[in-house]
């Protein structure tokens, strides 16, 4: 059934939202998103959560000097923010190939504009599926 | 005492006042232009949805990057040395929450506020007065931290000292003055310029910071022929503190000789920090709402890989702007207490950086008021963010959807978060006038712990858990910003030590003076088990549609 919600505008509503999800191409897209993002923030947390656990307990290891004045703390407190900028940009790249079309192929098939209503016939607008 | 010579001190203050002036006036112009573009709901609470990727980022970098990542930071790694980096490395590190669960998929099943999406497949009244609450309260913790910063800053930056006098304002009373001008500036951009407005002054106040920052590490860097191992000897060597200042552990997880708890008691505060940094900035209301100005999922994410950008870079300067000033500036003078304890640091390097490159006296007393009108144009933009967030809540949540249930005009709501925007901006003024004697960075602290284990939890429960229901976002909500206050209450911060808000009582029953490792996860078992305990089933239409909007668009407004 066609769902109304004090949220939602109402205007274009007339999309069946579990016909959607329940959909291959939908439960695609939902698997292509979480096998990169659920992982990349375990691995980014455990990441951080190892730098701020050597910074309270392997204070030696971090004081260990690599170069001139230049010691571990500093360098892995830098790797922090290379593994950020590294991890944001490995999404952006992945989002771009293999998220956007997929969320652009739904909203074509299932999100008809206004002026392209009589191009296809049902409101489900099932042209290939 | 001396601050600055008299001489000095009157042409810094001619200047800094000069050109804060400047950036007022080109603010409050812009913000007019921006008030008669804005007509209705769409345009004062989202800016018009119509924002580049670009430009976003750098409003959310110039609502982020407040006056206590500014000055703060910078004092305290010339305080402290290396732990002052590690506010730097949890505060960027925690864009990554924001990117990969949070900003698109909030884009797309929201509307102007956090709750939109908290309450988009429950029951709206009691889970959108919940993250009202919570809005307000992390906003108003937050805005109480800028003003009083701003207060304590001009009297400093102005060179009012304690026995003299400004237009006839002694010390307290130039604070107080400060305070309510810049409440009276933040409620003039907002209820004017709404979103729009705000938006375009939060990008400015980042060209100016993002410059003002580059131009003195450049500086910094020069003085020592870009040899950042001489920079680092030399601000050892002035501290005194010998190699420890380059390592963890002269602020946080401090070991106590002797005394294994309280060495236990410091390692976990430290992990506890680390905790709440990490995790607060994804549920910042005035955070989130940014993301509603920008056409779609995939200029969101634009956004946030710009901030993420901007945001870096800038905590990378603050390494050479903290420890520039420990090799540069006179240490005693740096750390007055009377004169914020190291939040005078990077204003201070300034006058340093001016007077040696651009011609003695003169060009320090300048370099030092461009710092300080910059630092000025940084509170200005937070608090305005601020007020903005909890006015959007207090009208589009309170009012419109929980009093009116949802059966008002967007013409009303507009003047009702006008209104809103006032009485917010009345109310911390007043509070921050009586808050002054509060540290800074406590207040900081309590809004990202506040963030982190009341919104974050119910955030990610309600876009990514299926069964999730209204008492469990309720639970989430209460469960987590209650105990996230309570910790902090019966802290070390609020009593029982040298510092405490009330050194004198002792009820500091919990040790650590960040209730994040505990709070967080008490926020996500509250939103767990209110789900299982609830009697109101999840509506699996209700999460269809959310999850359906929220990964591709469909239906988004």
């Amino acid at each position: 059934m066609t769902t109304s919600s004090e949220t939602a505008s109402g205007e274009r509503e007339n999309v069946d939202s579990l016909q959607i999800q329940r959909g291959p191409e939908f439960a695609a897209l939902r698997r292509a998103l979480r096998v990169f993002v659920f992982p990349a923030t375990v691995v980014f947390l455990v990441w951080y959560a190892l730098y701020v656990a050597l910074s309270a307990y392997a204070r030696d290891f971090m004081a260990v000097k690599v170069f001139g004045e230049i010691n571990v703390a500093l360098l892995f407190g830098l790797s922090q923010f290379v593994s950020t900028f590294l991890i944001a940009w490995l999404y952006a790249r992945y989002a771009a190939r293999n998220l956007d079309p997929k969320a652009e192929a739904l909203r074509r098939e299932y999100e008809r504009p206004a002026d392209d209503a009589t191009a296809d016939g049902g409101p489900e607008g099932t042209v290939q599926a | 005492m001396n601050l600055l010579a008299d001489g000095d001190t009157s042409t810094t203050r001619t200047w800094t006042i000069a050109l804060f002036l400047v950036f007022v006036a080109a603010t409050l112009a812009i913000t007019v232009w921006a008030g008669r573009r804005t007509k209705g709901a769409s345009d004062f609470y989202a800016g018009g949805r119509s924002f580049s990727g670009f430009q976003n980022g750098m409003a959310i970098g110039g609502d982020y990057m407040s006056a206590a990542s500014f000055l703060g930071i910078a004092g305290m790694i010339a305080l402290n040395g290396y732990d002052g980096f590690l506010y730097s490395i949890g505060f960027l590190v925690a864009w990554l929450v924001a990117l990969l669960l949070v900003a698109e998929l909030l884009r797309n099943s929201g509307k102007y506020t956090m709750a939109d999406v908290l309450a988009f497949r429950m029951r709206q009244r009691p889970v959108r007065t919940a993250a009202s609450v919570s809005t307000v309260t992390v906003s108003i913790f937050y805005l109480l931290a800028q003003m009083v910063g701003a207060g304590a800053l001009v009297a400093l930056l102005l060179g009012i000292k304690a026995d003299h006098t400004f237009l006839g304002m002694d010390a307290d009373t130039a604070k107080i003055a400060t305070i309510v001008l810049v409440g009276a500036l933040m409620i003039t951009y907002v209820v004017i310029g709404g979103m729009k407005g705000t938006t375009y002054v939060q990008i400015i106040k980042a060209v100016l910071l993002l410059v003002g920052a580059a131009l003195m590490t450049v500086l910094v860097l020069a003085w020592f022929k870009f040899n950042l191992s001489d920079l680092l000897h030399a601000a050892t060597t002035k501290s005194g503190k010998g190699p420890a200042f380059l390592e963890p552990g002269l602020k946080y997880g401090k070991e106590v000789p002797g005394d294994a708890w309280q060495t236990m008691v410091n390692k976990l505060d430290l992990l506890s920090l680390g905790l709440a940094l990490v995790l607060g900035t994804a549920g910042l209301p005035h955070i989130l709402i940014r993301f509603y100005t920008v056409p779609n999922a995939k200029t969101a994410r634009k956004s946030v890989l710009w901030a993420i950008g901007i945001i870096g870079v800038f905590y990378l300067m603050t390494l050479a702007l903290g420890f520039g000033a420990a090799a540069l500036v006179n240490r005693p003078e740096m750390f007055d207490p009377d004169k914020g304890a190291g939040n005078v640091a990077a204003p201070l390097l300034a006058r340093v950086l001016g007077s040696h490159f651009f011609g003695g006296d003169l060009g320090g007393a300048i370099l030092l008021a461009v710092i300080a009108a910059v630092a000025f144009a940084t509170i200005l933009a937070v608090v305005a963010g601020l007020t903005l967030a909890s006015s959007s809540s207090l009208a589009h949540d309170l009012y419109a959807n929980v009093f009116r249930r949802g059966k008002t005009s967007d013409k009303e709501e507009v003047v009702v978060a006008r209104w809103a925007a006032v009485v917010i901006g009345i109310v911390a003024i007043v509070l921050a006038i009586f808050a002054q004697r509060l540290n800074v960075a406590f207040l900081v602290g309590l809004a990202f712990a506040v963030a982190a284990s009341g919104n974050l939890p119910a955030i990610l429960y309600s876009l990514f858990w299926k069964r999730f229901n209204t008492s469990g976002a309720v639970w989430a909500i209460y469960g987590g910003l209650g105990s996230a206050v309570l910790l902090l209450v019966f802290s070390p911060v609020v009593s029982g030590t040298e510092n405490a808000l009330f050194p004198g009582a002792h009820f500091n029953l919990f040790p650590l003076t960040n209730p994040g490792l505990v709070s967080i996860p008490l926020g996500f078992i509250f939103g767990w088990l209110g789900t299982l305990i609830g009697r109101d089933k999840a509506d699996p239409e209700k999460y269809a549609e959310l999850e359906v909007r929220s990964l591709t668009g469909i239906g988004a407004h």
